[in-house]
C-alpha cells in the first residue's frame, strides 16, 4: 500500500508495446499515405481525438483560485483554444470538473455528489494547493484536505493560486491523458468498463468530522510519516 | 430621546400563508450558475414571487481566524489576501493598519503613496469586474466582463511587477511596504491609468443607457437609507442610497486627506444606483492616482521602528478599518504580548451587506433575485473566511 | 466625537441604575472601551444609538473573545510560627480566575460622522462562565447589523443571545457540535499526508502512525 496504488488513479501509464499493438499502421507509413491524401487511423485514435477537444468543463468555482479559472476563459489566455470554452452550469452535461479552490467539509458532499452525478466519461482537475491538500489552509477545522480523498482526482495542478499557464498546461496534460487512453485491456477508461466504480460515497456531515474522514476506495491506507528526514 | 418609542429594524418575518396555498422550495446553490462561488439561499417561492429567502453561508470557510490566531501577526498577512481575492492589496492594508495602530507604528510617506496606488487601482479593477458579473448575471454572458477582465489583465501586470503574484499580493507590512517600486513601474502605472478613462466611457457607452439594463435594474431591489445604516451596510451599496459615509473622507487613514476626489452618492438605492456608483467611483480613483503618482515622493519604505521578526506588540487591543472596494473591512486584534494575535477578528463587508439581502429581494421574481444578488458584490472568501 | 469617560458619564447621567465601567486600554491605540452588565445592555446600547449628542447608529463590528480559566500562580507573603518565632514566608498560591466569554461591539455614526472624530466606541458584555450560563442579550434590535455576526459568534464560541430572531449556526452545519474559535477547542485529527510536519503537527502525526501500527 502506499503511493503505488494510486496509480490507478492516474490511469496514463499505457505501456509502449500496448500502444504498438494499437497502431495498426507505421507512422512514417501514416505520414506517406497522408501526402497521398489518404488518411488512415485507428478507431481508438479517432475516438480519443474527438474526446480530448471538446471537454467541456463544469462551471463551478469554489474560491480564489476560480478567479484564475475565469481569467483563463478570458480574452487573454483563451481557453476556446482547446475546445473547452463551454462550461456547462449542469453537471449532466460535464466532462471535466476543475476543482478550484477550497473544498471545506461543508462543501465537500456537495462536490462528491456534483462528481456523482456527472456522466463518463469524466475527468477531475486538482487546481491549486486548497484541492489539493487543504494548502495554505490545511491547519483549519473546516477544511478538507485535498479532494482526493473522496474522488479519484486525474490532474493536479500546483499553485496558489496556479497562473492560467498553469490551468492550460493541466488541459494539455489531461488531453494527453485521454489521447492515451486504450479502448480496451485493463487500462481502459472507466466509462468502457462496466465492473468500474461509478457511484462515490457521499460522506455524511457529523458532530465533529466528516463520517468517514476519507473514502479508503480511492485513497490508500495512511502511509508512514517520514518524520525525521523531511522536516526542515 | 426615548428608548421606548425607538424604529426597531426587524428582520422580515415569514409570510403566513393561507391554507392550501402551495410554496416552491427551493435550495439555491451551493452549486449554483451565477457567478458567485459557494453560496446558497433558500427560497421559498409563490409561483416566480419570492416569498421567503434565508442565505446560508459557510461553505467556503476556511478558518482563516483561528489560523491566524495560531501564527504571528506577519504570518496572517498572506492569508488576508485570500479573503476579498479581488482585493488583495486593500486587505493587507486593513490589517496593516489595525496592527500599526496596535504596535504604534508610522507609516514613511513614500509608502503611503505606494499604498494608495495600489489601493485605488485595486478598486478599479475590483468594480470593472463586478459590473462585468452584474451583467453577467443579467445575461449579458461574457462581453462586459471580457471588457472588463482585458482591463483587470492590464493591472494584474502591474501588481505581478511589483509584488511577484498577480492576486495574492502579500505586499504591505507593518509600518510600510515590502518592496520598492521597480524602476519604470510609475511610468508603466502612468500609461495604464491615461487609458482608464478610455475604458470607463467605453464601458458606459455600452451599458449605462441600455435600454435592457435600466428596465432590469431601475427600482429593482431598493434599499432605503436608514435601513442600510442600521443593517451595517458599508461601501457603494450604502452610498447608492445616499448615505455620504466614505471611509476616506471620515477617517482620513493613510493620506486622503492630501487628494481631491468626490465621493459619488446615489439616490434611490437600486441595482442601477450601485452600477453608477461604481462606475463614477472608477472615474474619482482614476483622479486620485494621477495625484498620487504625480507627488510621490523619494524616502524610506519601511518604519524602521518596525521588525520582521520578533514582532511583540504589547498588550491591548485595536480595531482598525478602511474602505475597501466592498465596504468597510475592519480588523480587530487584541494582543497578550505575545508573538501572535490573542484573538484575530475580520469585520467582512461583505458578509455584513448581505443581511438586507432577503429585505431586499422579497416579492420580485427568482431571475431578479440573482440580480440583486449580484448587485451587492461579495465575495465568498471574505463572507465565510 | 466625546472620549470613553465622557460617553460614560453621560451613560451614567440617563440610566443611573445601570452597570458600567470603564475598560483602559494600554496600548498606543487608546481605544478604550464600556464593559456593560448585560442585564443592562439593551438599555444602554438603545441609548447609544437614541441619544441625538452620540448617535452611535451603526455597529459596524461585533465579535466574540473567549478567555478560558486562567491558572494564576502568585507569591504571597503569609506570617507562619516557625519554631515558635513569626516569620514572613513567602508562598506560591494557585488559584484559579474562572474564564468567561465575551461580546465586543464596535461602534461609530454615520450621521454625525464627518464631526471630529476618534475611534470607535467599544461596548463589551461578558457572560457568568463558559459552559452553562453562556447567555447574552441580542443586540439584534437595536442594530440589525449584529444579526448574522450574533449568529456567528453563537456558532464559533457558542454564546447564547437571548432575543436573537433567529439563532442558528451560520458558519459550520447544524449537526456541528462543538464551538472551534473556543481556544480549548481541538480540531479532528485528519492530517495523514503531511509531506513535512514540524512541531504539534510532527506530534499527532507520529501519535496516529504509531496508532496505525506504522512505526514513524
Ligand atoms: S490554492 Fe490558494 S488561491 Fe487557490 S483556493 Fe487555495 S488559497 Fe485560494
Amino acid at each position: 500500500m502506499g503511493l503505488g496504488q494510486r496509480r490507478f488513479n492516474l490511469g496514463v501509464n499505457v505501456s509502449i508495446e500496448e500502444k504498438g499493438i494499437r497502431m495498426a499502421v507505421e507512422d512514417k507509413l501514416k505520414i506517406e499515405l497522408g501526402k497521398q491524401g489518404v488518411f488512415v487511423t485507428t478507431v481508438n485514435e479517432i475516438y480519443n481525438w474527438g474526446r480530448k477537444n471538446s471537454v467541456w468543463p463544469l462551471q463551478f468555482g469554489l474560491a480564489c483560485c476560480a478567479i484564475e479559472m475565469i481569467a483563463t476563459t478570458m480574452a487573454r489566455y483563451d481557453l476556446a483554444r482547446f475546445g473547452a470554452e463551454v462550461f456547462r452550469p449542469s453537471p449532466r452535461q460535464a466532462d471535466l470538473m476543475i476543482i478550484s479552490g477550497t473544498i471545506t467539509k461543508k462543501m465537500a458532499p456537495q462536490v462528491v455528489r456534483l462528481y456523482n452525478q456527472m456522466a463518463e466519461p469524466r475527468y477531475v482537475i486538482a487546481m491549486g494547493a486548497c484541492a489539493i491538500s487543504g494548502g495554505p489552509f490545511k491547519q483549519g477545522y473546516n477544511v478538507l484536505k485535498g479532494i482526493d480523498r473522496y474522488i479519484p482526482i486525474d490532474v493536479h495542478i500546483p499553485g496558489c493560486p496556479p497562473r492560467p499557464e498553469a490551468l492550460i498546461h493541466a488541459f494539455m496534460t489531461l488531453q494527453a491523458k485521454i489521447d492515451d487512453q486504450p479502448l480496451t485491456g485493463t487500462e481502459r477508461p472507466r466509462h468502457l468498463n462496466p465492473e468500474a466504480m461509478s457511484e462515490f460515497p457521499i460522506p455524511i456531515q457529523g458532530a465533529h468530522d466528516l463520517v468517514p474522514p476519507v473514502n479508503h476506495l480511492v485513497w490508500p491506507l495512511p502511509a508512514p510519516v517520514d518524520s525525521g528526514e523531511n522536516c526542515g | 430621546m426615548s428608548t421606548a418609542d425607538m424604529k426597531v429594524y426587524r428582520p422580515p418575518v415569514i409570510d403566513i400563508i393561507e391554507e392550501g396555498d402551495e410554496l416552491l422550495e427551493v435550495a439555491m446553490g451551493p452549486h449554483h450558475p451565477s457567478t458567485h462561488g459557494v453560496f446558497r439561499m433558500d427560497v421559498a417561492l409563490d409561483g416566480e414571487r419570492v416569498i421567503r429567502l434565508k442565505p446560508v453561508f459557510g461553505y467556503l470557510h476556511r478558518n482563516h481566524e483561528k489560523i491566524a490566531e495560531k501564527a504571528s501577526y506577519l504570518a496572517a498577512m498572506p492569508y488576508t489576501d485570500r479573503l476579498d481575492y479581488f482585493c488583495s492589496l486593500t486587505n493587507n492594508w486593513a490589517y496593516a493598519l489595525a496592527v500599526e495602530k496596535l504596535a504604534g507604528l508610522e507609516v514613511p510617506e513614500r509608502a503611503e503613496y505606494i499604498r494608495v496606488i495600489t489601493a485605488e487601482l485595486t478598486r478599479i479593477q475590483n468594480h470593472a469586474s463586478s459590473i462585468g458579473f452584474l451583467m453577467q448575471e443579467m445575461g449579458a454572458s461574457g462581453t462586459p466582463l471580457m471588457y472588463a477582465f482585458r482591463e483587470r489583465e492590464r493591472i494584474l501586470d502591474l501588481f505581478e511587477e511589483l509584488t511577484g503574484s498577480r492576486m495574492m499580493c502579500n505586499y504591505m507590512r507593518f509600518g510600510g511596504c515590502r518592496v520598492e517600486l521597480p524602476t519604470g513601474w510609475l511610468a508603466k502605472a502612468q500609461t495604464i491609468v491615461d487609458g482608464l478613462p478610455k475604458f470607463i466611457d467605453e464601458i458606459e457607452a455600452l451599458l449605462t443607457g441600455n435600454e435592457i439594463l435600466m428596465a432590469r435594474c431601475q427600482g429593482m431591489g431598493i434599499l432605503k437609507p436608514d435601513l442600510a445604516i442600521n443593517a451595517g451596510v458599508t461601501g457603494p451599496m450604502l452610498r447608492a442610497t445616499g448615505v455620504n459615509y466614505d471611509l476616506r473622507k471620515v477617517d482620513h487613514y493613510g493620506i486622503y486627506d492630501r487628494f481631491k476626489f468626490r465621493v459619488p452618492l446615489g439616490d434611490h438605492g437600486d441595482i442601477f444606483d450601485r452600477y453608477m456608483i461604481r462606475v463614477l467611483e472608477m472615474r474619482e480613483s482614476v483622479t486620485i492616482l494621477h495625484q498620487a503618482i504625480k507627488d510621490i515622493p523619494a524616502g524610506p519604505i519601511m518604519d524602521p521602528k518596525s521588525k520582521i521578526r520578533g514582532f511583540r506588540p504589547k498588550p491591548g487591543e485595536a480595531y482598525g478599518r478602511i474602505e475597501a472596494p466592498k465596504g468597510e473591512l475592519g480588523f480587530y486584534l487584541i494582543s497578550d504580548g505575545s508573538g501572535n494575535p490573542y484573538r484575530y477578528r475580520v469585520r467582512p463587508p461583505s458578509l455584513i451587506n448581505l443581511t438586507i439581502l432577503e429585505d431586499m429581494c422579497l416579492g420580485h421574481n427568482v431571475a431578479d433575485v440573482v440580480l440583486i444578488f449580484g448587485s451587492v458584490d461579495i465575495v465568498l472568501g471574505e463572507v465565510d473566511r | 466625537m466625546k472620549s470613553t469617560e465622557e460617553i460614560l458619564a453621560m451613560i451614567q447621567a440617563a440610566l443611573p441604575a445601570a452597570h458600567v465601567e470603564l475598560v483602559l486600554n494600554p496600548s498606543p491605540s487608546a481605544q478604550h472601551s464600556l464593559r456593560v452588565a448585560p442585564a443592562d445592555a439593551f438599555a444602554v446600547a438603545s441609548f447609544l444609538r437614541e441619544s441625538v449628542e452620540l448617535a452611535l447608529d451603526y455597529c459596524s463590528n461585533v465579535t466574540g473573545v473567549d478567555w478560558p480559566d486562567k491558572e494564576i500562580t502568585e507569591k504571597v507573603k503569609v506570617t507562619q510560627l516557625v519554631d515558635g518565632e513569626e516569620k514572613v514566608v513567602e508562598e506560591t498560591v494557585k488559584r484559579i480566575e474562572p474564564g468567561c466569554l465575551e461580546a465586543v461591539y464596535h461602534l461609530y455614526s454615520m450621521r454625525r460622522a464627518h464631526e471630529a472624530i476618534a475611534g470607535p466606541v467599544v461596548l463589551r458584555m461578558r457572560t457568568v462562565n463558559r459552559t452553562d450560563q453562556v447567555q447574552l442579550p441580542s443586540l439584534t434590535f437595536v442594530w440589525r447589523a449584529a444579526e448574522f455576526q450574533e449568529r456567528e459568534i453563537f456558532d464559533l464560541f457558542g454564546i447564547v443571545f437571548t432575543g436573537h430572531p433567529d439563532l442558528r449556526r451560520i458558519l459550520m452545519w447544524d449537526e456541528f457540535e462543538d464551538h472551534p474559535m473556543r481556544r480549548d477547542y481541538v480540531d479532528p485529527d485528519d492530517y495523514e499526508y503531511e509531506p513535512t510536519p514540524h512541531d504539534e503537527v510532527l506530534k499527532r502525526a507520529e501519535a496516529q502512525s504509531k496508532s496505525a501500527g506504522v512505526t514513524a
